[in-house]
């Protein structure tokens, strides 16, 4: 029975490993295909001439191709633009959602419930409802295609996230320090910053990566409110890429921008699987 | 037992306290939501509430002139249209048939993580690249892996009795729906996982213990005692991701653009409003979008007694 279970275990591994990483190889093989061997049809798993190629043009042009609205695309400035809005809509969310979540998490007020479930139904909300409205009001107010524009709606809908996974990781802070503190003197705020923040910096650094993975993540605004690289994120740009000949697409390519755009994910999940997995969890399921 | 003669004078002395102080607390606390509060509602109540007076209107980006009040209308054009129900149709079939396949295959992840004693820490590095991998380039990997000229599925499955050399996943409507949910649920499948295996974390290991020497099967055990006890880890799992499913986008936008009549409704919407520029209908759509998210997250909840506080151990 106990043998038994090691292997099912084992083998239950095996499949997990395989589940989650083959595709990650079978992007990271295409990519090293040449735009030749593609083009006349490669099905085999591997490459036939591993090539660094296509890093090359990625790198040194411009996403290579025509575009359809003669604008001139370039990855780097895509990339640039996604660390930029994703790591200013993480900071500016995390910031309010730590002011938030330790009043919900320490303070006895009237409408706690209410921001909860407000949270919660904004994290629900179907981002594509507001693709039309937003269009509207962007282009009036100036903020079509331009950072803010993005990093505004991300912020909004990534505070659901970060005041749940905070609050939770906020209560299990001893209160008694903070309590200590206001005793020796120290206001609510003062406690807060001098004692609470120092404990509570692994939620929040644990939040601000949900959030940026979010960011990072999102595709639907970020095709729907910009037009040009001026702000474009990497998924949008990539959605936009469709080479020279549409009935071929240029698989190579893509599968290029794709490992260079999973690279900063793996990185931080190699780091920080463990806060990863306990915000993620904190959040929905208190573990 | 002087401890305790001694502790009701205190206890009044610090309501008395209490008092001044819950008011500078509540004052603190409504000031340290307020921020949150107004972020999250400027980019949502607003533009809903802008959602829902444009689609009483005959409204098109293009011609911004011709604007006119029509009432209704723009709700019955949606609702009788046959595109819309196959939409909605197609929104419905992927979320039932992904949530049910991730629900299985993640609660197994979930059991096997569980046990593991060994590489806990590439098991937790590897489950997390799916989760935090861009839906985009998820779509675009399955893409081409079931692409007909530089795809491995059909060279490598060609001996199934349903899939040929030369099968076409993006020629018809069935083969293309397939291809749109394994990705879907190859990407989110982890993040299942990780919630079930918080709740298998809570079955208490002395209540299985008892089970085993009472003489319950594995089978039994599962079925009686570690299913009944995660109940709300599972209830908020499904939650989470029907309501995701619900929304899909990235996966259709990607593979197939709708073709093949693979259009979701949030693709619909899209298309009416950013493609066709047709305001007013797209507000109707976007409205009749997000009731139908509040249904669905309202039956779910009624359905499955869905307690979400006491899940986090609030209750």
């Amino acid at each position: 029975m106990k043998g038994k279970n090691a292997i099912g275990t084992w083998v239950g591994f095996l499949l997990i490993l395989l589940w989650c990483l083959f595709p990650v190889a079978w992007i990271i093989s295409l990519s090293f295909k040449s735009v030749n061997e593609t083009a006349v049809g490669s099905p085999q798993f591997l490459p036939k001439d591993a090539t660094f190629e296509n890093y090359k043009a990625l790198w040194d042009w411009p996403f290579i191709g025509p575009d359809p609205t003669g604008v001139e695309q370039d990855f780097q400035k895509a990339l640039l633009n996604s660390f930029g809005i994703s790591i200013i809509a993480t900071v500016l969310s995390v910031i309010l959602a730590t002011l938030a979540a330790y009043a919900i998490a320490r303070l006895e007020f009237k409408g706690k419930r209410l921001v909860l479930s407000l949270a919660l139904a904004i994290a629900m909300f179907p981002v594509v409802a507001l693709v039309g409205p937003l269009f509207d009001l962007w282009t009036r107010f100036g903020l079509f295609n331009t950072w803010p524009g993005l990093i505004i709606p991300y912020m909004s809908f990534t505070l659901p996230l970060a005041i749940w996974t905070l609050s939770a990781f906020f209560r299990e802070i001893p209160w008694e320090m903070e309590q200590a503190a206001q005793v020796d003197g120290a206001t609510s705020w003062q406690a807060f910053r001098k004692v609470i923040v120092p404990l509570a910096a692994p939620g929040v650094f644990t939040a601000a990566i949900l959030t940026f993975f979010f960011a990072w993540n999102e595709f639907v605004l970020a095709i729907s409110l910009t037009s040009t690289t001026a702000s474009r994120t990497v998924p949008a740009q990539m959605s936009f890429f469709v080479g020279p000949d549409p009935f071929n697409p240029p698989y190579a390519q893509l599968a290029t921008a794709s490992v260079i755009v999973t690279l900063p994910v793996i990185i931080i999940v190699l780091l920080f699987q463990r806060k990863i997995v306990a915000g993620l969890t904190s959040g929905a399921v208190k573990g | 037992m002087s401890t305790t003669l001694q502790r009701p004078p205190a206890d009044v002395s610090t309501k008395a306290v209490a008092s001044d102080r819950s008011k500078a607390e509540n004052r603190l606390g409504l000031k340290l939501v307020a921020p949150a509060v107004v972020m999250m509602l400027l980019v949502t109540a607003w533009p809903m509430g802008q959602a829902l007076y444009l689609s009483l209107f005959r409204y098109r980006l293009t011609a911004p002139d011709d604007r006119e009040f029509i009432g209704i209308d723009n709700y019955v054009t949606v609702l009788t249209d046959s595109l819309f129900w196959q939409d909605t149709w197609n929104t419905v079939l992927i979320m039932v048939v992904t949530v049910a396949v991730e629900l299985v295959i993640g609660f197994a992840f979930a059991m096997v993580m569980h046990r593991i004693i060994f590489a806990r820490g590439l098991m937790r590095t590897s489950i997390l690249i799916p989760y935090g991998i861009i839906t985009v380039v998820s779509a675009f990997a399955w893409q081409f892996a079931f692409s007909l000229n530089n795809g491995f599925v059909n060279a490598w499955f060609s001996w199934l009795p349903w899939i040929a050399e030369d099968t076409n996943w993006f020629g018809d409507h069935w083969h293309a729906m397939f291809a749109i949910m394994v990705s879907e649920i190859w990407k989110t499948t982890p993040f299942m996982a990780l919630l079930l295996l918080a709740g298998l974390s809570q079955v208490s290991e002395d209540m299985l213990e008892a089970a085993q020497v009472d003489g319950a099967t594995w089978w039994q055990r599962l079925w009686k005692v570690i299913l009944p006890n995660m109940r709300a880890a599972i209830m908020v799992a499904v939650l989470f991701r029907a309501l995701d499913a619900y929304r899909i986008f990235d996966n259709i936008y990607i593979m197939t653009r709708g073709a093949q009549d693979t259009e979701s409704i949030s693709f619909l919407t899209y298309r009416q409003v950013i493609e066709q520029m047709q305001l007013g209908l797209g507000s109707a759509l976007s409205v009749l979008l997000f009731l139908s998210v509040l249904l669905l997250a309202w039956l779910i909840v009624k359905l499955f007694r869905v307690d979400l506080a006491s899940a986090r151990g609030e209750g």
